[in-house]
């Protein structure tokens, strides 16, 4: 079997809205697929039909193999779930936590200790494991969820938004997991708001928009889609920046993302910069930096969507709302 | 075998819980000596003439009042995994999907059955003596203990429907408090307006407290309530039972 998780035209209605409207999925066994897309695309809508939690309204999914819909028992028993919905009992410890999930997953006592004190040691919560989790900070929390859902080793992970709400520090030890995950031959799905963790992380990225695919691709190709070049601009005073942004507009033919004194565009043609510069000069917008360089996956974004990717200020508060 | 691992698993889970609870613990163990201790010291005067003569009347009636109050917190413990993700995460585990309820419920016999013993410890230090035998006392605490688990599916129910954790306590007390003193548990039915007698009579509060009383005092026919308690519970499960599973799956499905 060399499909980890195949998903044909799934889709989910929500009443009269239809949250998932027909995703295809192919995720290679050992590969880390991100699935991309900003709020309310209905990424987490995909993973819960992944992990059983949902049925789809039409489609079918097969998680290592597994029809979703037909054979739940099964996949349960190969997945291991983290996110937003799932997650650990704050009256616990950490350690009774994994202990319990070790006992449900049919562990005996003993074995089931021993999984979560190796799990704790693994996680750098050795210590904490003792406290109520209710007392641990967003980075342990989120370090016990992913620990809670590896305590069965499964050999299909869902993690979704895995990083939202985290500082730059605990995201990047947990990417520094999910990469170990990867080596370990784990096949993971990975939602996420942000581009660069889908960069960072994923074999293979879906970039999803009102429940559809509207791109696919590594990384790379999804950056050539977009030209592969960005055109950076930033003018010496802000309030040049609209004026510039016209001309830019006016030049490249998108619209470009305008921040403060920054200017920036997917681009195609290189050539089109000195054009730009003469241009820009002869308005009399002082440019106090003028380049090119490699596409984010941001310009993809708003290549595809006509809207910029991440909203941080909002995922950001997502986690204190449950 | 191994669903009843996983439930027993489920069960230790919620036990462990009280530990953190100071509230809960307290409505565990110091609240029902509270309203033992109340009823019997400043009602007990008025009601029976002393509180030495109104204790074997009282105990009975503040068992079942505590049994009802007690089982608020399984619909307060299943709410809290429902909104908190941590149901979410139990049922995308290999478990039966019925194991988390039946942990939660088999926990609260732990709890009922603590609560009992301690009234009872609690009543025979102020001087209370078993007027029946030890069989009807085991009878008492089983009729008791039955109710409490059918009358859990009413808090299901509520645990599933209600936003949020405090709305299950909000409403299950107020719902509690009348339904639970407007009964025969502290105070003989005849002294009531008559009115009020009829739906006092068919009070299943009424009849349990009447049948646990019989069955401590030894001053009544045990039987007759006995059965009509068991009937309220049989009638309350098929009714909450399906009401509730079907309540549980709209939540679900609602993503």
């Amino acid at each position: 079997m060399d499909n980890a998780i195949e998903v044909e035209g799934l889709v989910r209605d929500f009443g009269g809205t239809r949250a998932v409207d027909g995703v295809d999925l192919r995720v290679p066994a050992g590969h880390v697929l991100g699935l991309l897309g900003p709020n309310g695309a209905g990424k987490t809508t995909v993973v819960r039909m992944l992990a059983t939690l949902l049925t789809p309204t039409a489609g079918v999914a097969r998680v290592g193999g597994f029809d979703v819909a037909r054979d739940g028992a099964r996949v349960r028993e190969i997945i291991g779930l983290t996110g937003q919905y799932a997650s650990v009992d704050e009256k616990l410890t950490g350690r009774e936590n994994l202990i319990l999930i070790g006992r449900l997953l049919g562990l005996k006592r003993r074995d089931a200790r021993a999984r979560a004190d190796e799990l704790l040691q693994d996680f750098d919560l050795r210590e904490a494991g003792q406290r109520p989790a209710q007392t641990y900070s967003g980075g342990m929390r989120r370090r016990l969820d992913l620990a809670a859902s590896l305590v069965g080793r499964p050999r299909i992970l869902f993690l979704d938004e895995p990083s939202t709400g985290l500082d730059p520090r605990a995201r990047r030890d947990l990417w520094e997991r999910v990469r170990q995950l990867q080596t370990d031959g784990t096949t993971v799905l990975l939602t996420t708001q942000y581009l660069e963790e889908a960069d960072a992380l994923a074999d293979a990225i879906v970039v999803l928009d009102h429940g559809r695919v509207i791109a696919e691709g590594t990384a790379a190709q999804l950056k050539a889609r977009v030209g592969g070049r960005s055109l950076f601009l930033m003018v010496a005073r802000a309030e040049q920046a609209a004026a510039a942004g016209e001309r830019v507009a006016a030049m490249v033919g998108t619209p470009p993302r305008v921040e403060g004194e920054t200017i920036s565009v997917p681009v195609s043609d290189p050539a089109l910069l000195p054009a730009l510069l003469r241009e820009l000069d002869a308005a009399g917008i002082e440019v106090a930096e003028l380049g090119l360089r490699g596409a984010s996956l941001d310009d993809v974004f708003l290549s595809l969507t006509g809207r910029s990717g991440a909203c941080r200020e909002e995922s950001g508060n997502a986690e204190d709302t449950p | 075998m191994k669903a009843l691992d996983q439930t027993l698993a489920l069960a230790w889970r919620s036990l462990v819980q009280v530990r953190r609870n100071p509230w809960e613990l307290g409505d565990y163990s110091i609240q029902p000596i509270l309203f033992l201790v109340l009823f019997l010291f400043v009602f007990g005067g008025a009601i029976a003439g002393s509180p030495e003569n109104y204790l074997a009347f009282v105990l009975p009636g503040v068992i079942v009042m505590n049994m009802l109050f007690v089982t608020v917190y399984v619909g307060h413990g299943l709410n809290t995994d429902l909104t908190r993700g941590v149901f979410d995460r139990f049922r995308a585990l290999p478990i039966p999907r019925w194991a988390p309820l039946a942990g939660r419920i088999l926990a609260d016999v732990v709890k009922q059955l603590l609560c009992i013993a301690l009234l009872l410890v609690v009543g025979f230090l102020l001087g209370f003596r078993l007027e029946t035998s030890w069989a009807h006392l085991l009878a008492m605490v089983a009729l008791v203990l039955t109710f409490a688990v059918a009358f859990s599916w009413v808090m299901v129910l509520v645990g599933v429907i209600a936003r949020d954790p405090e709305h299950v306590q909000l409403f299950g007390f107020t719902a509690l408090f009348p339904v639970t003193f407007v009964s025969s548990a502290f105070v003989p039915v005849d002294t009531m307006p008559p009115w009020l007698q009829g739906f006092v009579q068919a009070n299943p509060v009424s009849l349990l407290a009447d049948a646990a009383r019989a069955l401590m005092n030894a001053d009544g026919p045990a039987l007759e309530p006995a059965l009509w308690s068991l009937a309220w519970a049989l009638g309350i499960v098929l009714v909450f039972a399906p009401l509730s599973v079907y309540a549980l799956n709209r939540r679900l499905a609602r993503g």
